[in-house]
């Protein structure tokens, strides 16, 4: 019997063989945290350990409220620099840098068969690579910083299979809509989700990390792609190390396979406040929204910049309604900015801030009034996540952001192309 | 390993640790009589005034989806709750109860057969649930993992491991 690509990461790590529901101790490669690390590294110093395992696996980003909103993020912020500058921690991005999930991958830290971790459950975002990458909690990673290992379940695997040719201008946030409409909100808990096919192969890496962005928003523990041309490309005078590619060998045990045919797939949103409460956009259109957030490690790359500055260009944001619009990454900016995508979502009245999570956990920059709605690029829409318990979140595509922005109400972008 | 007899709060499927612990929070509250305060604010917002020592909390599938934010597991903990039961967990949520010595035990017949308000026996060490509509029996934590857990959370064990703490 073949294995799996998560039982040869983790059994690689582990050193040994491994089966699913089993638990070992492992040390990831990389270990990923970002404004929690203040909150860490005091659990770290109650441990008792002077200084930290191993600087060189950390990758510390600032990122969830950035620049800092009030003293006390402020506060936040100067006690990771004290602790980075303490540590000798190499890899520190400040508040300059972009969205942890964007960075990682820029930067060269996300790589084929790595096992990563991160202190936030979009860490999931990097199997889009190849690696094996999971969400963990605050007082892990700090026992991570004290011995460099961690407790871990070897996973079962669900696999799915996304077949069928995309529709123009419906995009992987659609397709992933439409797998947790479908499998529920817990349909891939604990679970090893591989994404695979034609659908999915000829998405570019940057719809890929979508899909892997929002496999937390289903339960499961890591989702990935088996690397091809197009990622070996991306990390092309990237990677930070020399990699090996792990995938699952063709008689591996697969605890469920899917199939979704993609060739007739319809703009999704989905409804408060549950993110597998989707429904197609004829069904919700016409819904007025006082806000539409363009941004978050889901849907704010430079692809999705190009479809919305395309969408926008010589139009206004309706006056009703209001347009955050935060880039991933200074990287993604950047190249916005001198694509011309900047200066059209300016001149469409769009509100442009720094790079960072911004609105999407309720900190800063687009925080909703009691009884406000938002349609946002971003990954969940449960009750109070931007903040105010009394407003309604609706999760869709950038390309339906954009029309309906220019609407003020949730609109079917095939009516307005 | 002690029992624990508290009344229930009964909640349902997919409470995700948005309503659990509001996100705002996350990097301003840190206080633990104040994150006890702030425990369930988004979804119910009796619980925190009202909550009693080792009162269990009850819910449905899925329970502690969304967020890594261990504060969801640890609030629940400094507000007195003895344990949580739910039909299942996101593996999130119930990685931080581990960690934080917060018994999560998974039942099958999670949240039906519980009545709001009912004072129910959990005993750890028999793997049982006493409640009105009868006894019932939970899996045990998973043997790796006991160990943290008996030590009262992940920081507690660690030390112990490293020898630190005897």
């Amino acid at each position: 019997m073949g294995k799996t690509f998560a039982e040869k990461v983790l059994g690689q790590k582990a050193g040994k063989n491994v089966v699913p529901g089993e638990i070992v101790e492992v040390k990831p490669d990389i270990a990923m945290s970002h404004d929690n690390t203040a909150a860490i590294s005091k659990t770290f110093k109650e441990i008792g350990v002077a200084k930290i395992d191993d600087p060189n696996r950390h990758v510390i980003v600032l990122d969830h409220c950035v620049p800092a909103a009030n003293e006390k993020f402020a506060q936040n912020h100067k006690d990771i620099r004290a602790f980075v500058a303490e540590q000798g921690i190499p890899n520190f991005f400040d508040i300059d840098r972009g969205i942890c999930h964007q960075v990682l991958p820029e930067e060269g830290f996300a790589l084929p068969g790595y096992l990563m971790v991160g202190s936030d459950s979009h860490s999931t975002t990097y199997g889009a690579f190849g690696a094996l990458a999971t969400g963990i909690g605050r007082s892990e990673m700090a026992v991570i910083f004290a011995t460099g290992k961690i407790w871990l379940r070897v996973p079962e695997t669900m696999k799915i299979i996304v077949k069928g040719r995309l529709p123009k201008w419906i995009s992987s946030k659609d397709v992933m809509l439409k797998i947790m409409g479908d499998l529920s909100a817990d349909g891939g808990l604990y679970k090893s989700v591989w994404f695979t096919g034609p659908a999915i192969a000829e998405m570019s890496v940057s719809s890929r990390m979508v899909l892997t962005n929002m496999a937390v928003e289903f339960g499961a523990k890591n989702g990935y792609m088996e690397p091809d041309d197009q990622t070996l490309a991306f990390l092309k005078g990237r990677a930070r190390a020399p990699f090996t590619v792990v995938t699952s060998d063709p008689d591996a045990e697969l605890e469920s396979v899917h199939e979704f045919d993609v060739s007739d797939l319809e703009p999704l949103v989905a409804c408060p406040h549950s993110v597998d409460n989707v429904k197609p956009v004829s069904a919700v259109k016409g819904t007025r929204i006082d806000q539409v957030f363009f941004g978050s490690c889901t849907n704010a790359r430079i692809e999705d910049f190009e479809i919305v500055a395309g969408v926008m260009k010589g139009k206004r944001v309706h006056p009703s309604c209001r347009m955050v619009v935060i880039p991933a990454s200074r990287q993604v900016f950047l190249e916005a900015l001198a694509k011309g995508y900047i200066q059209i979502l300016g001149e469409a009245g769009a509100t442009i801030v720094n790079s960072g999570c911004g609105p999407c956990m309720g900190n800063h920059e687009g925080i909703l009034a009691p009884g406000e709605r938002v349609l946002s690029t971003s990954n969940r829409n449960f009750k109070g996540r931007f903040g105010c318990k009394d407003s309604e979140i609706y999760l869709c595509s950038p390309l339906t952001a954009a029309a309906s922005a220019l609407t003020g109400e949730i609109s079917d972008f095939r009516e307005h192309l | 390993m002690a029992k624990i007899v508290g009344r229930v709060w009964k909640y349902g499927d997919d409470v995700n640790t948005d309503v659990i612990f509001p996100g705002k929070y996350t990097y301003t509250v840190t206080d633990p009589a104040e994150m006890a305060r702030i425990a369930m604010e988004d979804l119910d917002a009796d619980f925190a005034k009202n909550v009693q020592p080792d009162d269990i909390v009850v819910a449905g599938k899925n329970f502690g989806c969304g967020s890594s934010r261990e504060q969801a597991a640890f609030c629940l903990k400094y507000a007195g709750v003895g344990a949580v039961v739910a039909r299942s967990f996101s593996r999130l949520y119930f990685r931080n109860c581990i960690n934080a010595g917060l018994p999560a035990l998974t039942l099958p017949e999670s949240a039906d057969i519980f009545v709001a308000g009912e004072r129910i026996e959990i005993d750890l060490s028999a793997g049982t649930i006493q409640c009105q509509a009868g006894l019932f029996h939970f899996p045990p934590l998973p043997e790796a993992v006991i160990g943290i857990f008996n030590d009262g959370g992940l920081i507690p064990h660690t030390r112990k491991a490293l020898g630190i703490d005897s």
